[in-house]
């Protein structure tokens, strides 16, 4: 290490190391754009690593590094950790999983800004104000993903937890610490003469609001909050890159930045909401009053037997999966269920929803860990136009991306998110535990559609049962 | 403002615009790996990490246990964000 350090500082004056970030830049980005594809997006992340690998180790032959025992220290455990989290974790647990790593992003990001802010580099306005930044985004990622976490494990209610004068709070602490900020980069003490005591009373309040806006957005908004959270651990390396002026943070978390708010805007768009009203509306925290109850009326409940002779003759059939099929741990025996409807002679398809699920492709990612072909996984768009063709939709759990109200109901408040037809197929099978409302709880007008027949019970132990008469 | 600093700037805006291009063109299908791969990308500031094992942070003992404290929750980011980025990709097959 010595030796090659030597070889960096005579030859390269530091400008190699440069070099070298923005060819890790250049990897991160073809490792993005790789993942435009499945054929191509196992390789894509792979190349991502690489970049982050010659990043670590060209920033390890740093000449200025004094002491290399505590970071390989902390590399060694980082890396155990990560690595056992990422093999143990069940794919339906990928949620909460993401929510965690993008909180331990956004405070790695509040530990460097803290550490910059407490050491002797010289404190000028060009620094203080990232430094500043950093521990609030960092912050604020770090416990809104902890409180993201939390409700998404469901270890604390997913219920919105609304109280008056919440906007006000949330307000006045805006405002403190916009004065904290201006105290420790303009003032620089002038009220609070104690370098940590300023950087504390950042990282508390940060904190706290971090806990604070979380809290109020339901369960089923999750998805928006944690594309929000990702976009905010980018922008908090992003900071980062400006206390230590260097490029590949920068850039770096730039992409990320971007990455989440597409995500952000694609969930919002799903959902026909702008993100003030996923934010701040306390969404699912009342039943909401669904339009003319007169479209309700006789529920036409089917068994296994007679759901499995309409699929016996069905030509072609589209399944639509949402949380509860991951609940139910249903998609093995979805898979198995769609192998023998095609053995039969049936075209078998899957219509995700870009919101079904916990996390934006969700879905996606159980099927495929099922086992299903990713060619029949379709979006809504793509099956929409032509769904009145569909002899058989399968809905497993899934109830407000099915629901059409969000169609034909201007009262209803879900009116103008996207959905997918099934109502309009020629058979809908609708797989449920109970008549209960769905997440968001809103009551679904396609339970009581002439062309719809509802399988109660157990997602998985329903599908089990087709799959038996198949087999029979 | 100094020149570097605007440069900076500069790299960021363009970086954002770069961003915007290429996640937009990635399926629905991929989102939940994109989501964790742009995650593990997150926890680049491993780098900022690790070099607060320089002379100016280890003259404080509490900026550089900070910093050291960093460079685990970054590496936990990175190891386990592209460990099941890849391991939820493998799962992806045609047949």
């Amino acid at each position: 290490m010595k030796i090659l350090n030597t070889i960096f500082s005579e030859t390269t004056n530091g400008a190699l190391v440069n070099v070298v970030y923005i060819l890790a830049a250049v990897l991160f980005i073809f490792g993005l754009k790789m993942l435009g594809s499945p054929e191509t997006a196992k390789k894509g992340n792979l190349i991502s690593a690489l970049g982050m690998l010659i990043a670590v180790v060209v920033t390890l032959l740093d000449q200025s590094i004094v002491d290399y025992k505590w970071i390989f220290v902390g590399l060694v455990l980082g890396s155990l950790v990560g690595a056992v989290a990422a093999m143990k974790v069940k794919m339906t647990a990928m949620p909460e999983m993401v929510a965690i790593f993008n909180g331990f992003g956004g405070i790695a990001s509040l530990l460097v800004g803290s550490s910059e802010y407490l050491s002797s580099v010289p404190h000028n306005i060009g620094i203080l104000v990232p430094i500043f930044l950093t521990v609030v985004i960092g912050g604020l990622t770090f416990t809104g993903s902890l409180i993201a976490y939390g409700k998404l494990s469901e270890t604390i209610t997913g219920n919105p937890i609304i109280y008056k004068g919440q906007q006000w709070i949330n307000g006045i602490l805006v405002i403190a610490l916009l004065f904290l900020g201006i105290e420790m980069i303009a003032l620089q003490g002038l009220f609070i003469t104690v370098d940590w005591q300023i950087l504390v009373a950042a990282v508390a309040l940060s904190f706290l609001l971090g806990v604070l806006i979380v809290i109020p957005i339901g369960g089923a908004d999750m998805p928006v909050v944690i594309a929000l959270l990702n976009s905010y651990s980018g922008l908090a390396a992003c900071a980062a890159g400006f206390v230590i002026l260097n490029n590949v943070l920068i850039v770096a978390g730039a992409l990320v930045g971007a990455s989440g708010l597409i995500l952000t805007n694609i969930m919002c768009k799903a959902m026909n909401r702008s993100l003030t009203n996923v934010l701040f509306s306390g969404f699912g925290s009342v039943i909401s009053v669904n339009g003319s109850s007169d479209e309700q009326g006789e529920i036409r409940p089917i068994n296994v037997e007679d759901a499995y002779l309409i699929l016996e003759a069905a030509s072609s059939v589209l399944v639509v999966p949402g949380y509860g099929m991951a609940v139910a741990q249903a998609q093995h025996a979805v898979r198995e269920l769609g192998e023998l409807l095609e053995e039969n002679g049936s075209e078998v398809q899957y219509a995700i929803h870009p919101v079904a699920g916990r996390m934006p492709g969700h879905m996606n990612v159980l099927l495929a860990e099922a086992n299903v072909s990713y060619d029949k996984l379709i979006e809504p768009d793509d099956i929409n136009p032509t769904i009145e063709t569909t002899d058989v939709c399968i809905v497993i759990g899934a109830n407000d991306v099915v629901n059409p109200a969000a169609r034909d109901d201007p009262q209803s408040s879900i009116y103008g998110m996207p959905i997918i037809n099934v109502d309009k197929a020629k058979t809908t099978f609708v797989l449920k535990r109970s008549m209960a409302p769905g997440f968001a709880g809103i009551q679904n007008p396609l339970f009581f559609k002439a062309n719809a027949r509802m399988l109660f019970g157990d997602a998985k132990a329903s599908i089990t049962s087709l799959v038996a008469e198949f087999k029979a | 403002m100094d020149a570097v600093f605007v440069l900076l700037l500069f790299v960021l805006v363009l970086s954002i615009f770069l961003g915007v291009e290429l996640i937009s063109k990635v399926p629905s299908m991929l989102h939940t790996p994109l989501m964790s791969g742009a995650n593990a990308i997150s926890g680049i500031t491993i780098v900022g990490a690790i070099l607060t094992s320089r002379a100016e942070n280890i003259e404080s003992e509490l900026s550089f246990a900070l910093g050291m404290v960093a460079v685990f929750f970054a590496t936990v980011n990175v190891v386990g964000g592209y460990l099941v980025t890849n391991r939820m990709l493998v799962m992806f097959k045609k047949k």
